[in-house]
């Protein structure tokens, strides 16, 4: 093993988006021949960071230092020439060609601008060896499973002789044994003297591989450690913040006052592949949250309870009836609505007004045929615009013109429009500039006090006390723990997601 | 002179459209489809003085413009459909078979002598609502793509309309059918009065009800809509039942006007004047806002071109060029870019012809 040497440095790099500061002054060291892993939660910046780092995405400011030298990618193709390979999550070859076409593409062997199909095979064969894989090249891509795909973009981005290999959520969809392969082939190329940025949802896996931890939260940079030094706990407190003792104290004595009748009642539901075995209870009138990893299973009960996922076992209860959920209409019919976590592909319909915005959902219920006049749909959008104080010129302007703060401000507001039961927040202020996250907070603290049921995903989790009167915290799909009263606080609910 | 007064005053209009938010946008969506019809209409004026002229005659208007509304006729009942299959990111390229199936079930059953014309009528139209259903069915629940799904029917409707024909033109007698493509009411033709009633009441139905808004949801964007209630599957299947019905009517026309139907040729290649048609009127292809005023005006400009090259005595061997290239004029008038592009050059043309001159 070569002497650590740093190979890839960067110094206070911002990005900053329209009305978004992605990063702010993040500072990150590579060291030749370590595995790094990036951690955080979603959101924290981390695929931003990546993507300033392999050029992808142009800089706001900073400064970026390869080999010691400063320099400025203006493309992933000018990063790549330089060494720095990127593997995204989703594998980005192309599952029609064969393996060895995927292997070489772009930089062919040629002979008089001629493909040197035989000699490319050859090559691409013991490459792949090295990777102690024994396949057919010329057979397509698509064939193979999603690991052997994964290993294939590896070998592609180490086939560039890469010095700095980037690995975005490479285990997201591989079993324990091809998580296993993987880091064979990882702790072979750290070997070799390549550095390797690890981002993974996995803690397990990042104390099984990492040397080095970056954690990154709301963009800023909380800390660089030796993995070998900190405890699960404190990463788990790096990811998700601490500072929230205060906030939670005043909100113990509400949460036990009332034990109201069951709204929600979930028996062990679980959907094929997403969830198993999941059973929690939401009183009328009681706000509960749900906290864990990304991947652990929070999005997944939302939309299971919304009727999005068809359920594979299990029963749904509502208000002392059993519901069966084909579609998310039928959730709405029995009283249930949903803010999704993706604002944009699943809850907005951008280039539709304001107004229509918030209308629709209390149009659907009302069905085609009774069409709410014009004039109360202006009633309604100027009313919720002078109630939730969304910030526009008039009702009338496309929703997709709206700051992100803005639109989820117009949903909520769809969703009142027609007063549901339950209505379920996944991650509410995900996305969101500080202002508006704020009011945003506020609004949702004030539906609780008016006595609407609610059931909160979020991975900020001093936001989740505030307003919860009680958690269930989930990990791998499952259900670990309850919490509610004093026992309620962030470090017991990053215990809980820490340990199980 | 006359004719750039309007257009000058147009161009301030969208300059203020442009600047100001929210509803007035909307009006500037009609200007240029507008103006390019108006553009050529008052063109065909400069080439036949005598273009907007008519003469009544046996109960019945005759002139060029009547001819241009009379031939547009079944495009127009097909634009109408095809405009909502649009807005939610599909498309009907069978619409033109299943004008000729139409017409074959019409013409055969014409030939029973004792049918009475409202069962024949219903029949016809029955038939596009089961095509359109069968299309939608496969867009929507078996989710195959609409360009592949409704091909399907494109070629095997002409198949079936040619074996319900059993290979032969099939022509009829039948005056009170025949009415309907060549007969006039009110000195009008009744294609063109079915047309204007099929343009009512499709408005009132998409328009006074919540339809119109649920197609454009589902268009904009199908998963937000069904997150929020509308079933999106139903939306896509009653907009392909729709136009199937509007293509059946368009082909009972077509046969009418001939009194026969004609497997091979009723309705061939309608379909891409309908998409053109719309499209000309500003509609995007990947679903959303749709105006069925506006791809009716598409379909008159699509129109008025044949009939202006014609008149313009071009020989006939330029027609299609011309047309293409007419087309493409009015659609690149609509892009923002292009004429933000155009009014940057407009400076530097001016400054090389004074320093021309000069």
């Amino acid at each position: 093993m070569t002497t650590p040497s740093l190979v890839l440095e960067l110094k206070q790099v911002c990005k900053h988006f329209p009305g978004v500061k992605a990063l702010q002054n993040v500072d990150l060291r590579l060291f030749a021949g370590e595995v790094h892993a990036l951690l955080g939660e979603n959101g924290a910046g981390k695929s931003t960071l990546i993507k300033v780092m392999t050029g992808a995405l142009a800089k706001s400011s900073g400064d970026i230092y390869f080999n010691g030298q400063q320099c400025h990618f203006a493309s992933p193709a000018a990063a790549q020439r330089a060494g720095i390979s990127t593997v995204y999550q989703e594998v980005n070859l192309l599952p029609n060609l064969s393996v060895a076409q995927n292997l070489f593409l772009g930089h062919e062997p040629r002979r008089f601008g001629l493909i040197q199909h035989k000699k490319m095979q050859q090559q691409a064969q013991q490459l792949l060896l090295r990777f102690k894989l024994n396949i057919d090249v010329t057979a397509p891509l698509a064939q193979y499973s999603v690991a052997v795909q994964q290993l294939i973009a590896i070998a592609r981005g180490v086939a560039m002789s890469a010095k700095v290999l980037v690995l975005d959520e490479p285990t997201a969809s591989l079993d324990s044994s091809e998580v296993q392969m993987l880091f064979d082939v990882m702790r072979q190329l750290r070997e070799q003297g390549v550095a390797i940025v690890f981002i993974t949802h996995f803690l397990e896996q990042v104390y099984q591989i990492s040397d080095r931890i970056t954690v990154l939260r709301n963009g800023s940079k909380v800390g660089e450690y030796l993995t070998a030094d900190l405890p699960r706990s404190q990463l788990i407190e790096a990811m998700l913040g601490k500072e929230l003792q205060q906030l939670t104290q005043q909100q113990a004595a509400t949460a036990v006052a009332k034990q109201a009748e069951p709204l929600l009642v979930l028996q062990q539901i679980s959907v094929k592949g997403s969830l198993s075995d999941i059973s929690l209870t939401v009183a009328k009138g009681q706000a509960v949250g749900l906290a864990g990893l990304l991947g652990s299973g929070r999005t997944e009960v939302c939309r299971a309870v919304y009727g999005v996922d068809v359920l594979s076992g299990g029963e749904i209860q509502f208000g002392g009836k059993t519901l069966i959920l084909q579609q998310p209409a039928d959730a709405i019919k029995a009283g249930i609505a949903l803010c999704p976590e993706e604002r944009k592909t699943e809850g907005i319909i951008g280039p539709l007004s304001i107004r229509e915005n918030i209308m629709l959902a209390l149009q659907a219920r009302r069905g085609w045929w009774r069409y709410l006049p014009v004039k109360q749909q202006q009633q309604l959008a100027a009313f919720y615009i002078d109630k939730l104080q969304i910030a526009t010129p008039d009702a009338d302007k496309p929703i997709e013109q709206l700051s992100g703060g803005n639109q989820q401000k117009v949903i909520l507001a769809r969703w009142l429009a027609i007063n549901p039961q339950l209505l379920i927040l996944d991650e509410p202020t995900r996305g969101i500039d500080i202002g508006a996250h704020a009011e945003i907070v506020l609004l949702i603290k004030s539906l609780c006090q008016q006595g609407m049921s609610l059931l909160v995903t979020s991975s900020e989790l001093e936001e989740l006390v505030a307003f919860a009167g009680k958690v269930v915290v989930l990990r791998d799909r499952q259900k670990v723990t309850e919490l509610s009263g004093d026992n309620m606080t962030a470090q017991h609910i990053m215990q809980a997601i820490a340990e199980g | 002179m006359k004719q750039t007064q309007p257009c000058a005053d147009s161009l301030q209009q969208a300059r203020l459209a442009r600047y100001s938010p929210g509803s007035t946008k909307a009006s500037a969506r009609y200007l240029w489809p507008l103006a390019a019809l108006i553009l050529l209409l008052a063109a065909n004026l400069l080439l036949d003085a005598s273009f907007f002229q008519l003469s009544f005659q046996d109960g019945r208007l005759y002139g060029s413009l009547i001819d241009i509304l009379n031939r547009s006729a079944p495009v127009a009942l097909l634009a109408i459909g095809m405009s909502l299959v649009i807005a939610t990111g599909g498309i009907d390229l069978s619409v033109g078979a299943v004008m000729a199936i139409a017409g074959s079930i019409c013409a055969n059953l014409l030939l029973q002598a004792d049918l009475p014309l409202v069962l024949v009528i219903t029949a016809g139209l029955a038939t596009g609502i089961a095509a359109g259903l069968i299309n939608g069915t496969l867009v929507s629940y078996l989710r195959i793509q609409p360009i592949v799904a409704t091909l399907l029917l494109m070629v095997a409707g002409r198949g079936v309309a040619q074996l319900i024909n059993q290979g032969q033109i099939v022509t009829f007698l039948r005056p009170d059918f025949a009415w309907l493509g060549s007969g006039s009411w009110l000195g009008v033709p009744v294609p063109v009065w079915l047309v204007i009633a099929m343009f009512g009441l499709s408005q009132l139905l998409l328009r006074r009800t919540a339809l119109g808004l649920f197609i454009e949801a589902v268009g904009c964007n199908a998963t937000a809509s069904r997150y929020l209630g509308i079933n999106d599957k139903a939306i896509k299947l009653f907009v392909y039942a729709f136009a199937g019905f509007c293509a059946a009517l368009a082909g009972m026309i077509s046969a009418a006007d001939i009194q026969g139907s004609d497997a091979n040729n009723a309705g061939l290649w309608l379909e891409l004047d309908a998409i053109l048609a719309v499209v000309i009127g500003g509609a995007a292809l990947s679903g959303g806002r749709f105006s069925l005023l506006l791809s009716v005006i598409g379909v008159l400009i699509i129109q008025s071109l044949s009939t202006t090259i014609i008149v313009s005595g071009l020989p006939a061997k330029f027609n299609l060029l011309i047309k293409a290239l007419v087309v493409l004029l009015v659609l690149l008038l609509q892009s923002d870019k292009f004429r933000r592009q155009l009014s940057s050059w407009l400076p530097k043309l001016r400054k090389w012809r004074k320093g021309g001159q000069a």
